[in-house]
């Protein structure tokens, strides 16, 4: 590939450069502010919190006793020397955590990338490497998808019971509204007889290599705070999103990629960028947005003018200035900025070559049912696979399009026609590849849709349905996960969990559970107390686990 | 889950565990007041002894080098003078030194020149742009709500109130007061009150169909947050939801402080100053000029006769024609009577007050929907119908009449208009009566959105007046028979409001006939109506001249005159406005929250500061009030920590406390104690003199020191935490802007006013309303400072944001700092980079060079304000000429990269293109985006 080559000499540059370096770029510790964050991740705790909730005491780097006067009060990294953290560093995800491609202090060029990865230092045995996060937002209805609801029949067109109710409110819909059935007849799929209605049709042949969970629940009814929480665990703004979280967790493997990539398709995203926010950890964990249409990544395109070579001419007076300034004031920081110059040139041919998918087969693009050149969910389904192909750790690919509050028959149909058939592709193609085996593929929305309709003539709404947080469905494959199952159930209206109750921590804390990760000892220090993905709940769904 | 009580467990632990980790659980376990450094008041410590006294000038000196005398070190040399001008310039304008002000500071070689320099800086307006900033991500401001749909707000004059602030050298503890409390100050300002839009930098929710009541808490938990974190540096949120783990701060005592806040209405404010206010002054005049000429331009009726004066035979003329007017709508006129208000609910806890003229205004909690239940005194006599008008109010969005957002600032949707009369009113009804309405009538609806939709049953349907906004609009409920009400009595009327996006009646007020005419809605407004059907000769002066001038305002006779009246109000730009918060007259309830959880209330609590601080004075009342004078008071032993370590943060790029969000037990203890405490201590004797105590900074030794890091410096401190070297540390976002534009000379100085929209590239449809709202700013408001950015949440800007700007969600008193490949495409491509790049390649080719190295020499102080030296010409010399050759020989596009649309010849078209990509080069170096 050509964009090798350009690389290349780039890397050859840096070389050059290199005489008058304490040591080659590729070990050189750098610091940032980011830095002088305490990490706890998973490597310590001198935390008493992880003592009183009954957990096994970690090494510790060091007991802080309070000595204003010493020099070995600040955070762990000020006492053990940067490059432990990168050479010798034992203590299982630390390594990982210090490793991610598009970070802060966490650069490396190309030559070293690929390091070797101890997977016995996590703390489980890992069944996943990456993940790829199918974001239904919008809120799909479980009703016209997994949840088969007969009695709900009966009841058509009677008001739901208050006992069912509890005094619940709901956005749009009035206490007393009435009871819709679905009128979708509903299959038998597989060896494993999952149930699915005629709008997935595509679903059904692959339901022996998914497991359907019906008994999700979440804590918000509004939009954008439901998938800020689905994403964050949170329903206030300002912590890190699932991504970053695993990003932080586990580093890349994607050598000219970011770490954590997301796209859209269909409507804009109601919690905006907060879905793919770092929170509190260093910016360079944030999701990076891979735009559908002209460029891929932002600010990829040289200006308008100027060619690779300019651009290449530009980098190398860039960095020969930068390194002469660095043999005159010595900070790390510079040679950090080299790096980054020279990555960005990488990224400027990879993000292209991505996108390119000429190469693709005409059988995979059929199988994915798309038009290579249009956008699409089907295309973003594609890109996804290339992604992970490429090392990336986290995608996620949005689709907003299941916010049905009037016909949701016919916008389920609409949606359907065009996520049912690329979401299974996507899932065959990984399986094919050998790569299903060790990727995590996960379908949610985040919330469901009430058993009753929603009518409003002064909003133009009929036979819809409302947002539904007690309640809803989502499924996932690969990586570990258990297929051919269904996990929960629903009461009779599908009002209620039933059975099995499946919160949004329990999901998120079995994803990363599926990583290597105990999500109870993924923590980051902020503001004087660790946090985590799933605040002070989740509990891993052994059902799940294969 | 609690930690142990450690009185109970110590005494095991002690058996068990050795000296170290018995000292380690000394500093675990919650502390008491006292035993906590951050929590004792600090002293001012003396000055300790040094080796070397006279490179420690200022006490602040004196400090470091204790600590680096203990260690066996030495301070750096003192950094060269290009380099202070530089770094002083950035640390308090935040803006590089132009050529011109470099050269003069350069010259200036007299022992005093550092201070000089300093001071000159610290008097430039500039100084409250630069430290606003600061500020600005601490309290989180940005210009639109967040959430779903993400609209803009108006909230700028708080930012233009901080940069005075800072610049007039507000003392701050009045600058805390006036933020957290300035509307509570006995005879507040404008501007005190424009301080309070500190609590509205949240997150606001206008989804469809959200619980008003949850996000005002949700809000509210925020502002706690906040405060906190900004003036006490502590972790208070976490005894939201349980006692604090590590601090002496316990749930009750969250729920307490978290009181002060709640008692706080949020409305805007209008701003009646700036270029705007001017504007609408300007039109309001000409219209009240034209109105008056009305008397003086109305056409005679007949020649004037002689003997007559021309004014006197106008006036006739005019009377003529109001006369006739008169009975021709007296004859449909009908008399409406106004009802006074006698009880008035709403349902869902807005704020209903009547007003003089018996209407009822709406405000405080805004919520998704509401019912009001209000009774009317009503007067005996046949009752034939109702009027209801909605009328506007300055207080209401848009002016209202309705409160309503999204779809319609300031409608709103009536569902069901509901009147009963109580039982025994009359022989005819024995038990309430509703009463039933025939064909109602409204002065504005729209298609399918009818006035009848809010009569027939369906609280699903509604009449909506979206597009009606801003002026009054009535509607006429006949009643289907006469009902006679034989002595006075009460009226119920119910309006209920169920629509989404807040569309509540702003300000209403009904009026009832008992005049037997048939009804027809008024066509004039209903008390012209009532006017005109007293009957002319019945009228008070007063009332005469109402109806007179009235008329003048509709005649045909003025139709030209009163469309050009028309025409200028419509024209009236909307008056600046800026959200602050108010102190509700009643208080409202708090309670702890179970688990910190919104639906859980426990028990009742009342407004306290918490017990391990200082407590408020004894006669004190507990509000809002006495906690912003708590937290700025001289007892705080936080404060003023917290704040001197945030200002040290900023100029040395790593506070004293490294965790200036946590001065609590699981901080980062200082590693200067001494000179936190002596800044603690000195701004306080300073009277809270922030810009003193910068310059105490900007003036020490240890300020001075070259940047430079030596091989032993970098083992033994890498983070320069012992400070025995000057800051060096890549500077904000924004002030990288700001840079390339010193450097291009585009940059525009003009300071304050709303936000601007720089160029940005193309978010695609990523995020919901990413692109509504963003058309970028033309002429000199695309190259005003960074600091006035349109920050928009969902999608903030992606230059800004790869290089580390917050998307201020949250507060944030730590900007992080990030080195990575997608800084480096953003600095290399952002277009304002690029325009930058071509306005210096002007500036460099208008030069008056002679040579390339001398233009490369020009260049190269232009970006980095210093004189190159003879290795990095010779690199800069050789780029340019290649790209040259390349320009030259037609390889690359010299007018796309010159962004030249100017004929010119194509060497030097090429010339530009070429100092162009030099420029890019220059302005992405590490040392251009560094403080050296």
């Amino acid at each position: 590939m050509s964009y090798h080559s350009l690389s290349g000499s780039l890397n050859q540059l840096q070389v050059d450069y290199n005489h008058g370096c304490q040591q080659p770029v590729s070990n050189r510790p750098t610091h940032s502010a980011a830095g002088s964050e305490r990490r706890c991740s998973v490597v310590p705790t001198r935390n008493p919190g992880h003592l009183k909730h009954g957990r096994t005491p970690h090494y510790s780097l060091t007991s802080r006793p309070y000595d204003p006067g010493s020099a070995m009060q600040d955070s762990p990294e000020l006492r053990v020397p940067r490059r432990y953290f990168f050479r010798e560093c034992q203590f299982g995800l630390a390594r990982f955590a210090l490793a991610s491609l598009l970070s802060a202090d966490r650069l490396r060029p190309a030559a070293t990338a690929h390091q070797t990865r101890s997977l016995s230092s996590l703390h489980f045995v890992p069944r996943a490497k990456r993940v790829i996060f199918l974001f239904m937002a919008g809120g799909p209805s479980q009703l016209e998808l997994f949840d088969e609801k007969p009695t709900l029949r009966r009841h058509d067109g009677k008001p739901v019971p208050a006992t069912t109710l509890q005094g619940q409110d709901l956005p749009f819909i009035e206490s007393d509204a009435a009871l819709m059935a679905s009128p979708l007849k509903f299959h038998s799929h597989g060896e494993c007889g999952t149930r699915l209605s005629e709008l997935l049709p595509h679903l059904g042949t692959i339901v022996d290599d998914i497991a359907v969970v019906r008994s999700m629940r979440t804590d918000a009814f509004n939009h954008a705070p439901a998938q800020i929480f689905l994403s964050t665990g949170h329903l206030q703004l300002g912590r890190p999103s699932m991504g970053s979280w695993v990003t932080y967790g586990l580093g890349s493997e994607a050598t000219s990629l970011p770490a954590f990539v997301v796209m859209n398709s269909a409507g804009s995203l109601s919690g905006g960028a907060a879905c793919f926010g770092h929170g509190f950890l260093p910016p360079s964990y944030q999701g990076v947005p891979f735009h559908s249409r002209g460029t891929p990544v932002l600010y990829t395109q040289n200006p308008p003018g100027y060619d690779r070579e300019l651009q290449r001419d530009s980098l190398q007076l860039i960095n020969r200035l930068n390194h002469d300034r660095f043999t005159t004031v010595r900070d790390p920081e510079i040679k950090t900025r080299i790096a980054a110059y020279e990555m960005a040139f990488r990224l400027q041919a990879s993000a292209p070559e991505l996108v390119d998918i000429a190469s693709e087969s005409q059988d995979t693009l059929d199988m994915y049912g798309i038009d290579p050149q249009k956008p699409s969910f089907g295309r973003n389904c594609l890109l996804a696979r290339r992604l992970v192909e490429r090392g990336v750790r986290f995608v996620c690919l949005f689709h907003q399009g299941w916010d049905h509050h009037s016909n949701v028959v016919g916008g389920h149909r609409s949606a359907c026609a065009v996520t049912d058939q690329p979401a299974t592709a996507l899932v065959k193609d990984l399986k094919q590849r050998g790569l299903l085996a060790d990727t995590i593929v996960l379908w949610s929305g985040e919330f469901g849709r009430t058993p009753m309709a929603e009518r409003n003539p002064a909003l133009g709404r009929d036979r819809g349905r409302d947002h539904h947080p007690n309640a809803f469905t989502s499924w996932l494959a690969g990586g570990g996960v258990r297929g051919g199952q269904t996990i929960g159930q629903t009461d009779d209206l599908g009002y209620h969990v039933s059975e099995d109750p499946v919160h949004v921590h329990d999901l998120q804390a079995t994803l990363l559970r599926l990583l290597g990760i105990d999500h109870t000892r993924l923590t980051f220090r902020h503001q004087g107390r660790p946090f985590r993905l799933t605040d002070v709940g989740g509990t891993v769904i052994t059902k799940l686990l294969a | 889950m609690k930690l142990a009580n450690p009185s109970r467990s110590s005494y095991w632990l002690i058996q068990l565990m050795g000296a170290w980790s018995l000292l380690a659980l000394l500093f675990i376990a919650p502390c008491g007041a006292n035993e906590h450094w951050a929590f004792r008041l600090p002293a001012v410590p003396t000055l300790p002894t040094v080796r070397n006294p006279t490179w420690a000038q200022h006490h602040a000196d004196r400090f470091v080098l204790e600590q680096l005398d203990r260690q066996g070190h030495e301070p750096s040399t003192t950094a060269s003078r290009s380099t202070l001008i530089r770094r002083l310039s950035l640390d308090i304008t935040g803006l590089p030194p132009t050529l011109d002000e470099f050269k003069l500071r350069l010259q200036d070689t007299s022992p005093d020149a550092h201070e000089r320099h300093a001071d000159h800086l610290l008097a430039s307006p500039h100084f409250g742009e630069r430290w606003a900033l600061w500020w600005l991500d601490a309290v989180r401001y940005a210009d639109s709500n967040g959430y779903e749909v993400d609209r803009p707000r108006s909230v700028w004059p708080y930012r233009d109130w901080l940069i005075s602030a800072f610049n007039n050298g507000l003392p701050f503890d009045q600058f805390a007061i006036e933020q957290i409390a300035g509307d509570m100050l006995p005879e507040a300002t404008l501007e005190q009150r424009i301080a309070t839009g500190f609590h509205r930098h949240t997150y606001l929710n206008e989804e469809g169909g959200h619980d008003w009541e949850q996000f005002r808490w949700e809000a509210i938990v925020d502002r706690v947050h906040t405060t906190a974190t900004i003036f006490l540096g502590l972790s208070f949120s976490c005894a939201q939801c349980h006692d604090h783990k590590y601090d002496p701060l316990t749930q009750e005592e969250y729920w307490r402080f978290f009181a002060f806040f709640n008692n706080v209405d949020e409305p805007f404010l209008e701003v009646p100053t700036g270029p705007i206010t001017d504007r609408r002054k300007t039109l309001l005049s000409q219209i009240a000029t034209l109105e008056k000429t009305r008397q003086d331009i109305f056409p005679h009726k007949s020649p004037r006769p002689a003997g007559r004066q021309e004014n006197d035979w106008r006036q006739h003329s005019i009377d003529l024609a109001f006369h006739t007017w008169c009975r021709h709508q007296a004859a449909a006129a009908v008399k409406w009577r106004v009802l006074e208000p006698l009880h008035y609910t709403s349902k869902m806890n807005a704020t209903l007050s009547p007003l003089e003229d018996h209407s009822l205004l709406a405000t405080g909690d805004r919520p998704e929907i509401d019912t009001y239940h209000v009774t009317y005194r009503l007067p005996t006599g046949p009752l034939h119908g109702l009027l209801l008008e909605a009328l506007p109010h300055p207080a209401l969005p848009k002016r209202g009449p309705g409160r309503g957002s999204v779809l319609g600032d300031g409608a709103f949707a009536l569902s069901e208009f509901k009147a009963t009369l109580p039982s025994q009113t009359n022989q005819q009804s024995p038990q309430p009566m509703q009463l039933t309405f025939l064909r109602p009538s409204a002065t504005y609806q729209q298609k399918n959105r009818t006035i009848e939709l809010s009569i027939d049953g369906d609280k699903l349907t509604n009449w909506h007046i979206q597009g009606g906004e801003g002026r009054a609009q009535w509607a006429l409920f006949p009643t289907a028979t006469a009902i006679p009400i034989n002595r006075p009595t009460t009226l119920s009327i119910t309006y209920l409001m169920n629509f989404v996006h807040q569309q509540t009646l702003g300000r209403f007020r009904l009026s009832i006939t008992q005049d037997p005419k048939p009804l027809r809605l008024p066509s004039h407004p209903p008390q012209i109506d009532s006017l005109l059907a007293t009957g002319w000769q019945n009228l008070s002066l007063p009332q005469r001249t109402r109806l007179r001038d009235y008329f003048l305002s509709v005649t045909p006779e003025l139709a030209e005159l009163n469309k050009q009246i028309q025409e200028l109000r419509a024209a009236l730009p909307e008056p600046p406005t800026t959200l602050v918060v108010t102190e509700r007259p009643t208080s409202r309830i708090t309670f702890l929250h179970t688990r910190g959880e919104f639906h859980r209330r426990e028990s009742r609590v009342t407004a306290d500061v918490p017990e391990m601080l200082h407590a408020l004075p004894r006669n004190s009342p507990r509000n809002r009030l006495a906690m912003a004078k708590w937290i700025a008071s001289r007892d705080n032993p936080l404060t003023g920590r917290v704040i001197l370590n945030q200002i040290w943060q900023e100029v040395f790029g790593r506070g004293l406390v490294v965790t200036p969000e946590d001065f609590g037990t699981q901080g980062t203890p200082p590693t200067h104690p001494k000179l936190l405490d002596w800044l603690a201590t000195e701004f306080l004797h300073r009277d809270w003199d922030l810009k003193a105590m910068i310059q105490q900074i900007v003036h020490s030794s240890t300020y001075r020191q070259s940047s430079r890091i030596s091989a032993a410096a970098a083992s033994w401190d890498p983070l320069n935490q012992w400070l025995a070297r000057g800051p060096r540390f890549r500077v904000h976002a924004e002030v990288i802007r700001d840079l390339a534009l010193t450097s291009s000379g585009l940059l525009t100085r003009r300071i304050g006013g709303p936000s601007f929209f720089p160029p940005r590239p193309d978010l695609g449809k990523m995020i919901a309303y990413a692109n509504a709202s963003w058309s970028v700013s033309k002429g000199a408001e695309r190259y005003r400072r960074g600091l006035y950015i349109h920050r928009k949440r969902t999608a903030p800007h992606p230059g800004l944001a790869s290089l580390d700007a917050p998307p201020r969600n949250t507060c944030k008193v730590r900007r992080r700092r990030s080195n990575t490949p997608l800084q480096a495409l953003a600095l290399l491509n952002d277009q304002t980079m690029l325009e930058s790049a071509q306005a210096i390649a002007h500036l460099i080719t208008a030069n008056n060079a002679d040579t390339e190295v001398e233009r490369a020499q020009y260049a190269f102080r232009l970006c980095l304000s210093r004189e190159p030296d003879a290795r990095e010409v010779e690199g800069i010399v050789q780029y340019y000429h290649r790209q040259f050759q390349r320009l030259s020989a037609g390889t690359l596009d010299a007018a796309a990269i010159a962004g030249s649309e100017e004929s010119k010849s194509d060497a030097s078209l090429s010339s530009l293109a070429a100092w162009t990509a030099t420029a890019r080069v220059l302005l992405n170096l590490d040392e251009t985006l560094t403080k050296e």
